[in-house]
């Protein structure tokens, strides 16, 4: 009960704060832009002759990864920075103050809002992505292999990036924890793309860098996840060898096991989170 | 532990215990509205609060009193559960702070007060009822709006208001769910003259309808008029506490003589300690006083050939009673 009023409160301060309306503009901006640039995508003259409808969904399909990218990035800053100040910032200003001394438990008021939080990030990613996907059927007539499944994931990685954001806001500064948490977020991505170069190259070592850094940070493993399920199947095959170091392609669907590791994460990093929160004094 | 305070523990056992002894224990008084004892907290190497133990009785209002520093904050915080205590023990009408519940009945205004700047302030009350898990009508709740005085501005974003009105929503949101203890930390640091004389009818209002106050301020004057009994705090410590009358009891009596040999002397200072200024004497009487010292003293004076001019009672003041007790404390501060 308490959790979800302050869920509640956690969305009304988005809405009113012009979070939305600017994160809106954004988005409506990006998507125009997409849409006309993936509209002149089909009879585009290339050095190599005009490009077929076969190959400009092709193309479509990796620009498709390129800008579900962009979403991802603007929903984790985003977030980090709405979730950062969030706690922290409402205990230096005093207001929590007055809500934390009514009859509620402070693991009720972190799970209020994380989980509004979670409702608009995820929300966010999932109906902007809806949004990009439709906008690539209509000009280009390109519609993902899984869809549910990619915008899903993609929505998973911004909760793990706003639980992050949550834990470090109630060790360090407000605005240090939402910078903190969008550096690892690029950190792990480019160790990702470091690590495809690696097994593309053959090279054990440097691949591990990939793996590893998946682990700590599940951010870039679910992304890859969600690149899977938005690609053409055919893509990887047409690209040739060497195509594992390619940013913008996945080689794999995501393993269950890693799909566990993800929750178990995200579970662990909220109650880190839930017991510094306990012991704080307000 | 008193009996009153044995009461106090029994009234809690029976909240965690089952409910079926709940209807023997309905007879017994209601638990205090404040308990707590040897509070100690920390900071780094810095003592803030060190052995704090007082209780605030249901119906009843008590000052915190003490200089900057003193920790009146922490204390405050200690109790409402928001900073943990190192040691020590906490009830709120009659429930281990520890438990959420023990705070269903009490309302909070913090010292620093502030409250979601995107919400007005109808919001904002709406809010605390939720939290509070009371059912309140919305006309209760405008009614507490209007006594606060921001019934024309309770459509308005809290953002835009100044600190004053900003402190008068939290007076409103700390008595909105139905109190039944009030702790009020600096309740007029940003009110006019007006707005403290309305915090002071508040505070009475709060008295004659039976809720416990725990009102910490620096306006001594206002804590003269409207509490109980206070509590001062040291460095952290209870330098003193008791009702006002306990606490302003000793008096003095000033009196203008002329001709006042050695014996004269001696009889004054018999009955009690005497100091000098010119023609002035002025005598503090001793806390026992029966209300014959002082005509016996006339009398006796009058028998030595003094000639008495004035003899004029003097009441002591909250104010130089406390400053009384803390410069006290001050040379043994220095030796430190």
């Amino acid at each position: 009960m308490t959790a979800l009023t302050i869920a509640g409160l956690t969305l009304r301060e988005a809405f009113r704060r012009r979070v939305v309306w600017a994160l809106l503009v954004l988005t409506v901006a990006l998507l125009a832009l997409s849409g006309w640039g993936f509209s002149r995508l089909i009879g585009l003259d290339t050095e190599l002759g005009t490009m077929t409808s076969g190959e400009a969904r092709l193309v479509a399909s990796v620009l498709l990864n390129l800008i579900m990218f962009g979403f991802s990035l603007i929903a984790a800053i985003g977030t980090a920075f709405l979730a950062g100040p969030t706690v922290a910032g409402e205990v230096e200003s005093g207001q929590a103050l007055a809500i934390l001394a009514r009859p509620v438990r402070r693991s009720a008021v972190l799970l209020g809002k994380w989980l509004g939080l979670v409702t608009f990030g995820g929300g966010y990613v999932v109906l902007a992505g809806l949004a990009q996907l439709l906008v690539v059927r209509v000009a280009v007539g390109y519609w993902p292999p899984s869809p549910a499944a990619g915008l899903a994931l993609l929505a998973a990685q911004t909760v793990v990036l706003l639980t992050l954001a949550l834990l470090l806001s109630s060790v360090i500064s407000p605005m240090a924890s939402g910078i903190v948490a969008v550096g690892l977020f690029g950190a792990t991505w480019v160790a990702g793309v470091v690590g495809g170069i690696g097994g593309a190259l053959g090279n054990d070592g440097v691949e591990r860098v990939g793996t590893v850094s998946r682990i700590v940070l599940p951010t870039d493993g679910l992304w890859r996840g969600a690149m899977n399920a938005f690609q053409d199947p055919f893509a990887l095959a047409q690209m040739g060898p060497g195509e594992g170091g390619f940013p913008f392609l996945s080689e794999g669907p995501l393993a269950p096991a890693y799909l566990i590791w993800a929750a178990l994460w995200i579970a662990v990093i909220w109650g880190l989170t839930a017991l510094s929160f306990q012991r704080r004094d307000i | 532990m008193g009996s009153a305070d044995a009461a106090t523990v029994r009234g809690v056992t029976s909240d965690v215990t089952t409910a079926s002894t709940a209807a023997g224990l309905d007879a017994l008084p209601p638990s205090a509205a404040v308990w707590c004892s040897g509070l100690h907290k920390r900071y780094g190497r810095r003592t803030a609060v060190d052995d704090v133990s007082f209780s605030v009785a249901r119906g009843e209002v008590l000052g915190l009193l003490g200089p900057n520093g003193a920790g009146k904050t922490s204390v405050i915080k200690m109790l409402l559960g928001l900073v943990r205590p190192d040691a020590g023990e906490v009830l709120l009408l009659g429930r281990r702070s520890t438990d959420p519940r023990s705070r269903a009945a009490v309302g909070y205004l913090p010292e620093l007060f502030r409250y979601q700047p995107w919400l007005t302030p109808t919001e904002v009350l709406d809010l605390h009822v939720k939290l509070a898990k009371v059912d309140v009508p919305a006309v209760e709740r405008r009614e507490c709006l209007a006594l606060v005085g921001l019934t024309e501005r309770s459509g308005d974003r809290v953002g835009g208001f100044s600190k004053g009105m900003q402190q008068r929503l939290g007076l409103a949101v700390a008595l909105v769910a139905r109190p039944e203890l009030v702790v009020l930390d600096e309740p007029t640091s940003a009110l006019d003259p007006i707005g403290r004389v309305d915090v002071r009818d508040l505070v009475l209002a709060l008295k004659s309808r039976g809720v416990a106050v725990l009102l910490n301020s620096h306006l001594i004057g206002e804590v003269e008029r409207v509490c109980d009994r206070v509590v001062i705090l040291d460095q952290g410590r209870v330098a003193a506490s008791g009702t006002l009358a306990e606490l302003l009891g000793q008096r003095e009596v000033r009196l203008r003589l002329d001709g006042v040999d050695g014996q004269a002397e001696d009889r004054l200072r018999a009955a009690g300690s005497t100091t000098r200024s010119g023609d002035w004497f002025t005598v503090q009487l001793t806390a026992d006083d029966d209300g014959v010292t002082v005509p016996d003293l006339v009398r006796d004076l009058v028998g030595r050939g003094v000639r008495v001019h004035a003899v004029e009672p003097v009441r002591i003041s909250l104010e130089e009673r406390l400053l009384g007790i803390l410069r006290h404390d001050e040379p043994e501060a220095s030796l430190r």
